[in-house]
């Protein structure tokens, strides 16, 4: 891990607004045109819209604090209940833009300054002639592709988890037993358990830093445990180093046991949406490209492309499970998603040795590092509109 | 669509950079959001190009001929996609992405997108004006055939003869990561922010299609492209390219410039085009600098005050090459570098230079790592450059102080009409 790497922040799950797709399109001629812009002027007591009518398709509501108080933007379905689309923690003085395809009905906006309450609320039409029978299905199904791919997220985390509690305790028998043969062999194949979730793993903000540091990130006087810690006793650099004991390999072994522990115990109370999925999987990609591809993540065992591997599974994961929204939203994306992680996974094939495992980093050439580094390049750019198209 | 480089909806939907930041900044607290809320703003108005702007769309592309800004970044690219389709759309993406910014307006036109998606630009050059931004595209011979010699994108048998890796020259040391290049963009504007901004954009554009192989800032042109300018100077201290081709020279740009129709019948796809030279050329800059100024100006053949032709009189004065000093020696030396590159040398042709002075730090003995950044239009580089740098590296006296360290060579195709895009002859 990197100490900078922002935390994949793993709130309670919002209640997913339903309807509203993520459009930005800048060609689109969908619903009829380019989108159009309704100001929203919020203050303390106000809430003014420049229009209370539009025509179906991409809406923009830009939305201005000229109030004393943090605002909030919602636009609810007919019912005034059903939340088509938000924004939330606008600053007084800030703007923010709400981007929206919006299908013909009637609706209601409600400016929330102070955040609290039910809102200064109007009411808004929207015209046009498409079907809102078959757009109110649609959002249905995608209400139900959306929970389950939260589910679904929710059990893979889980189950990675649990790979890697059994693994590490293996991995830590035979480390203390002085088995560093077998301990070499299991450390990588441990640890592509963290690799595809390091972003959950990483949210918790005690243990990360115990259980991943690099010797490089350490901060002056902070002490290094960990994973990292014992990769370095198992693969010592030739000179200046002095192997730990007997009594130091048990303690830095039993600590990474029980903050493993730890972490599997919290990780059932976690619950995903969409968005930290969608998140999570360009933070995976981050971490390849800034870690993983250069070689620095394992500086002694040069195990990088198991992690490597790992991360893309966790990103490919976690973009599968949201692709039946996706392909609602946004096929193209979707697509050109999927042809960038096959492409990628073939370049990684390249480098497999047996059923599980990868030639070390140092084998690489600068040339074949660069095909890797430009295949997670081209991955990672269309993966992070992933989010935007589908949390929406 | 999620591509974040596509054309905006309506071209007119003109909001500038500037006016973007006014619009925020107007009793709101400038913040990011703030920005966001301004994109937001966006109305389709018929804003005229900015002042400051060169035109983007034309018989000719933007860069060459324009009167030489003050920065360069230039770019060279390897194309990673085997897709002839995708490759045709990275240079749809390009044209629309350059033409916004060339206008001063972010990628993507200012199009609001959702808060939880990346911004379509990158945001460094909001605020600031088009800054007479020019981006020239160019194909390099890698672009029609790869190193086995297979037709990559279908398009060989359309590729310039005169398109292929430059020779070898007398002491030249070339990197290859500073060479080569399947395409290229030379991005010139008067603000270096403003041609990073754009050179960022189209390489993010370009990810997963093209990945940059070589880049190069200068920051002090040392061409004039126009009457207008005066000569600027060089990292030897002298005035440079004097006798540069100018815009305003129409019959010799046209002559030296600008590809005809009949040059190649097999690439009349280039015609109207040029093709760009560049080289990287390293001075020996602490060296130079003990050189007394009696050795300096004899090597290079003027003097360093005026810029004036050792033979006499002032900067634009002709140089005499026949005239004799009292040890009976030409006055403008034999090795003198104006003597060498001068077209009275080189069977009467000329060439636009467009040149950048470069320093790229230093390196690890203390050196200043600087130099010429070399960038040269010509109709055929068989004639006009390949002879006469040739002659230079064997026999110029300047060579002792220069380093040849990049090289690389590109067709560059001709301008963009409206709807169109960069280089859609040569895929038609």
């Amino acid at each position: 891990m990197k100490p900078t790497t922002p935390a994949l922040a793993l709130a309670i799950a919002l209640a997913l607004p339903a309807l509203a797709a993520c459009t930005h399109n800048t060609t689109s001629a969908k619903g009829g045109g380019g989108e159009r812009t309704i100001s929203v002027t919020s203050t303390d007591d106000s809430c003014t819209l420049s229009t209370d009518t539009a025509p179906a398709g991409n809406l923009v509501y830009q939305v201005q604090n000229k109030g004393s108080r943090v605002t909030e933007f919602y636009l609810y379905a007919e019912d005034g209940l059903r939340i088509v689309g938000e924004v939330e923690n606008v600053g007084p003085g800030l703007s923010r833009d709400l981007v929206l395809n919006v299908p013909p009905g009637s609706y209601v906006p409600a400016c929330k300054p102070g955040m609290a309450g039910k809102g200064i609320r109007s009411d808004f039409t929207v015209t046009g002639s498409q079907q809102t029978g078959r757009q109110g299905a649609v959002a249905g199904a995608t209400r139900r592709q959306v929970e389950t791919a939260n589910r679904q997220y929710g059990s893979y985390v889980r189950d990675q988890t649990e790979q890697l509690i059994a693994g590490t305790r293996r991995f830590v028998a035979a480390y203390k037993a002085g088995n560093d043969d077998l301990a070499r062999s299991l450390y990588a194949r441990t640890r592509v358990h963290w690799e595809r979730i390091e972003p959950v793993a990483e949210s918790f903000g005690d243990l990360d830093p115990r259980m991943d540091l690099r010797e490089a990130d350490l901060a002056q006087g902070q002490r290094w445990t960990g994973w990292h810690r014992i990769e370095k006793d198992l693969w010592p650099p030739s000179k200046g180093y002095r192997a730990l004991s007997q009594r130091q390999r048990a303690t830095y072994a039993d600590r990474l046991l029980a903050d493993t522990e730890t972490l599997a115990a919290r990780v059932p109370k976690l619950r995903f949406t969409v968005d930290q999925i969608g998140n999570g999987a360009k933070s995976l990609l981050d971490e390849v490209a800034t870690g993983k591809v250069t070689g620095e993540e394992e500086a002694w065992s040069h195990t990088d492309l198991y992690d490597f591997q790992a991360n893309v599974d966790g990103a490919r994961v976690a973009f599968e499970g949201l692709k039946p929204v996706l392909s609602h939203k946004d096929p193209v994306l979707e697509r050109q998603i999927a042809r960038r992680f096959a492409a990628l996974q073939r370049l990684l094939d390249r480098y497999r040795v047996g059923k599980d495992g990868f030639v070390s980093y140092t084998d690489l050439s600068t040339s074949q590092v660069r095909a890797l580094s430009d295949a997670v390049n081209a991955l990672s750019e269309p993966l992070s509109r992933l989010t935007a198209a589908v949390a929406l | 669509m999620s591509d974040p480089a596509a054309p905006p909806p309506h071209d007119r939907r003109g909001l500038s950079r500037r006016r973007l930041l006014g619009y925020a900044g107007a009793g709101a607290a400038v913040g990011a959001a703030g920005f966001a809320g301004g994109m937001g703003t966006a109305r389709a108005t018929d804003t005229p190009p900015a002042a400051g702007a060169y035109a983007f769309h034309g018989r000719h592309q933007a860069g060459i001929v324009s009167p030489a800004q003050d920065r360069l970044h230039f770019a060279a690219f390897d194309v990673t996609t085997t897709s002839r389709a995708e490759l045709v759309m990275l240079l749809k993406s390009w044209t629309a992405a350059a033409a916004a910014m060339s206008r001063g307006l972010p990628v993507g036109g200012g199009t609001p997108l959702p808060y939880d998606s990346p911004p379509a630009d990158t945001g460094e050059a909001l605020g600031l004006p088009p800054s007479r931004l020019t981006l020239t595209f160019g194909f390099g011979p890698g672009l029609f055939r790869d190193a086995n010699g297979h037709d990559r994108f279908g398009i060989d048998h359309r590729r310039p003869k005169a398109l292929r890796t430059l020779p070898h020259f007398p002491a030249d040391n070339l990197k290859p990561e500073r060479s080569g290049g399947d395409l290229c963009v030379q991005a010139c504007a008067d603000d270096p922010q403003v041609a990073v901004h754009a050179i960022r954009n189209l390489s993010r554009i370009a990810f997963g299609s093209a990945a940059l192989r070589w880049s190069q800032l200068g920051f002090g042109r040392t061409s004039s492209t126009s009457t207008s300018q005066a000569t600027p100077r060089n990292l030897f201290g002298f005035k440079d390219g004097t006798d540069n081709l100018k815009a305003e020279e129409g019959s010799a740009v046209d002559r030296f410039v600008w590809v005809a129709p009949e040059d190649d019948p097999a690439a009349r796809w280039l015609s109207d085009g040029s093709y760009l030279v560049a080289r990287r050329i390293n001075m020996a800059i602490e060296p130079w600098d003990r050189t007394a100024l009696s050795e300096q100006e004899r090597l290079i053949g003027r003097d360093r005050a005026h810029g004036a032709p050792l033979s006499g009189g002032s900067e634009h004065t002709a140089p005499s090459f026949s005239t004799r000093g009292s040890d009976g020696k030409p006055l403008m030396a034999m090795d003198s570098h104006v003597r060498l590159a001068h077209p009275s040398h080189n069977d009467g042709v000329r060439m636009l230079r467009r040149g950048y002075n470069f320093t790229d730090g230093n390196d690890e003995l203390g050196r200043l790592d600087a130099g010429l950044f070399f960038i040269a239009y010509v109709r055929d580089p068989d004639r006009q450059y390949i002879p006469m740098q040739t002659r230079l590296s064997q026999r110029d006296g300047l060579m002792e102080y220069l380093q040849h360290t990049g090289s690389a060579l590109f067709a560059v195709p001709p301008g963009v009409r409206r709807g169109g895009f960069v280089g859609e002859a040569l895929f038609a």
